[in-house]
């Protein structure tokens, strides 16, 4: 069997529609498949995985909580990936967010006021930028390679996390734990509605979305985006500077990232641990190519993930399983993710025969 | 044997892993494809190698599990991006991301189980020289392959009508294929000896580095394989200079800890991470150079006109 492909004249708007569904029906066939091979009846682990954290008001709140950082680091990540700047290390850049926005009830812990909390958000941004601003500047100026830059960094901010929260900011009343004292309720971030736990950090998730989609759509900073992603060369004819985009889309998805690490740890977990994040920096790249890097698709996409940490946390109890398959469920769904879009721009055609190609030519 | 001699065999054995990784990779970039997956597949050849091992109790049958496994993941690299065109750079990071699911969860039952190490082979008389002896010629198999893998790719690269091959897809896959050569096929192939160095290099790290498995093993060597491959312009011999530089800052972090001076261990593991950074900062600072020695079509897609 041979695969060919035949590029379409124009995008298939279909397609465009449809390979995200089709993707997360293979997810589900071959997670299907997986939970069988584990010894377990594959629809009821499906039905416990991905449809029961859905039917209880207090795991919808679950839900949000979770897809909260997962929709914010997309976000910024699809503007990045969008105009060719492969900032992978969001992950580093939420910590960072995190222990910036933490000083104020961390180490200022007295200071009890209403603009505490707006503080907070505004240095989790900060330093969810300043640390993006690294490789942004390691591109721009010395032309390093950002990938590489960007991933390294999350080594070094999970480091610098477990140094703070064993050494200087580690909570003297709390028994020697690896960990920051508890948030003064002045600097919890407070919940949406009155129904259950999930925070205000799920509002500045769609609040972010809907900017960003209105930026990318109708505005001619989204054209530049767009035009300098697709071709370098005719962004700088049209005037666009590619090491300005460089600086743009890094700072505006490391604040993002960090924004969402301080909306976390503020107003889910209320204090610094060594570890904070179950990798959302990592799965927010998956979101983001599930959203087809478009922010409201991102929205729909963040929830999807979310619902597998959820899932997984789901089957551990129900099927005394361990926590393993999130980790396979992801990346089985970026894989279909990223194969399903080559439907949008190929037809795929499969040439069962190989009779060396001929005889299809004539008949065409 | 001295306190120099045995840093210096710590040395090799930190940084045997990332010499595989690395000169697999190179041949992967010099074809043109980038494949950001090398972090997956070694942990992936990492799980496998220790699971064959203690299944069948031969460390040489998880060498081989260790390799084919790596081969084989990045299969599915090679589908996606050379068959379905799919993005390089977003199809790597998922391969790392499966990579680490799927090892977590086939190893989970073995996590903490005591492995068998790898022997080591010992050349008769060669290992009597005073000083090199201990260090070149009483090592285990993995070590004289990665020396043997080197010196194989750079004859390949540079002294074989395949290699030039290969190069001139890296460089112009239009022009390749206009000379009739298959640049799929010859993309395929790199892809997947790329994947099986990877595979190679995480059974070092479960045979050898440290005889057991556990999760995330790989912690990041083969991002720093990756840096590698740029630190080293594509050129095979410099992969081991460069590897063996990462693997004495490593090692050097392992020995001012055990000694304790006065600095956070955090910082000191972050040595590697940092030093990789400086690295690259150095390395390609110099456009000019860099537009020189990288593959003019790396991480450029390909398909076929007819």
């Amino acid at each position: 069997m041979r695969i060919e492909l035949e590029r379409r004249p124009d995008v298939s708007k279909l397609f465009s529609i449809l390979s995200p569904f089709i993707a997360l029906g293979l997810t589900l066939v071959f997670g299907g498949i997986m939970f069988m091979l584990l010894g377990k009846d594959p629809l009821s682990a499906l039905y416990s995985f991905f449809i029961e954290p859905l039917t209880e008001v207090w795991s919808l709140h679950e839900l949000a909580i979770k897809a909260a950082p997962l929709i914010l680091i997309a976000v910024g990540l699809s503007v990045c990936y969008r105009s060719n700047n492969w900032n992978i290390g969001a992950e580093g850049q939420f910590i960072m967010g995190a222990i910036a926005g933490s000083i104020l009830p961390v180490v200022f812990y007295e200071w009890q006021s209403p603009l505490v909390l707006p503080l907070m958000m505004l240095l989790g941004m900060m330093g969810g930028a300043l640390f993006a601003a690294i490789p942004a500047f390691l591109k721009a100026h010395l032309n390093t390679n950002e990938i590489l830059t960007s991933l390294m960094l999350v080594y070094v901010a999970q480091l610098f996390l477990d140094w703070l929260v064993r050494g200087a900011w580690r909570n003297p009343g709390g028994m020697n734990f690896p960990e920051t004292r508890t948030f003064d309720a002045t600097a919890i971030l407070p919940e949406m509605i009155a129904s259950g736990r999930a925070h205000w950090g799920f509002g500045f998730a769609i609040l972010a979305a809907i900017l960003i989609w209105f930026m990318m759509r109708y505005t001619l900073k989204g054209f530049e985006i767009t035009v300098l992603g697709q071709s370098e060369r005719a962004g700088r004819f049209a005037g666009f500077s590619s090491r300005k985009m460089i600086w743009f889309s890094m700072l505006l998805s490391g604040a993002l990232a960090g924004l969402a690490g301080i909306a976390e740890v503020s107003g889910a977990i209320q204090q610094l641990r060594p570890v904070i994040s179950p990798g959302y920096g990592f799965t927010a790249i998956i979101v983001a190519f599930l959203g087809r890097l478009n922010p409201l698709g991102i929205v729909v996409a963040g929830l999807v993930l979310a619902l597998t940490y959820l899932g997984g946390e789901a089957v551990q109890v129900s099927l005394q399983i361990s926590d393993k398959p999130i980790r396979v469920f992801q990346g089985l769904l970026l894989f279909f993710v990223l194969s399903c879009d080559t439907l949008i721009h190929y037809k795929i055609r499969m040439m069962w025969f190989d009779l060396t190609d001929t005889t299809a030519d004539g008949v065409r | 044997m001295g306190i120099f001699e045995a840093i210096l065999l710590t040395v090799i054995t930190a940084a045997t892993p990332l010499v595989l990784a690395a000169i697999g990779e190179l041949v992967t970039e010099r074809s043109g494809v980038l494949n950001l997956g090398v972090e997956g597949m070694m942990v992936m050849g990492a799980a496998c190698a220790f699971i064959a091992t203690q299944q069948t109790g031969s460390p040489y049958v998880g060498i081989l599990a260790g390799i084919a496994s790596g081969a084989l993941f990045s299969l599915l690299f090679g589908f996606l991006t050379l068959t379905l065109v799919a993005n390089q750079v977003a199809t790597g990071l998922a391969l790392t991301i499966l990579g680490l699911g799927v090892s977590g969860m086939i190893g989970e039952s073995y996590v903490g189980q005591s492995g068998i190490k790898l022997p080591q082979i010992v050349f008769p008389i060669l290992s009597d020289i005073p000083f090199l002896g201990p260090l070149l010629f009483r090592q285990d198999l993995i070590f004289y392959l990665s020396i043997a893998l080197v010196a194989g790719v750079h004859w390949f690269l540079f002294r074989s009508r395949a290699g030039l091959k290969l190069r001139s897809v890296g460089d112009s896959h239009s022009s390749a294929h206009a000379l009739g050569i298959n640049v799929i096929r010859t993309r395929y192939l790199a892809v997947m000896f790329g994947g099986a160095c990877a595979g190679l290099a995480g059974a070092q790290l479960s045979l050898v580095y440290t005889p057991q498995w556990a999760e995330n093993m790989s912690a990041g060597r083969g991002w720093i394989a990756l840096a590698l491959v740029v630190f080293a312009s594509w050129r095979p011999w410099r992969i081991v200079a460069g590897g063996y530089l990462f693997g004495a800052v490593s090692i050097s972090q392992l020995y001012a800890q055990a000694f304790g001076i006065g600095i956070p261990s955090q910082f000191l593991s972050a040595l590697p991470y940092l030093a990789t950074i400086v690295v690259l900062i150095l390395i390609s600072h110099n456009r000019r150079m860099t537009l020189i020695n990288t593959p003019a079509a790396l991480g450029k897609a390909f398909v076929p006109d007819r």
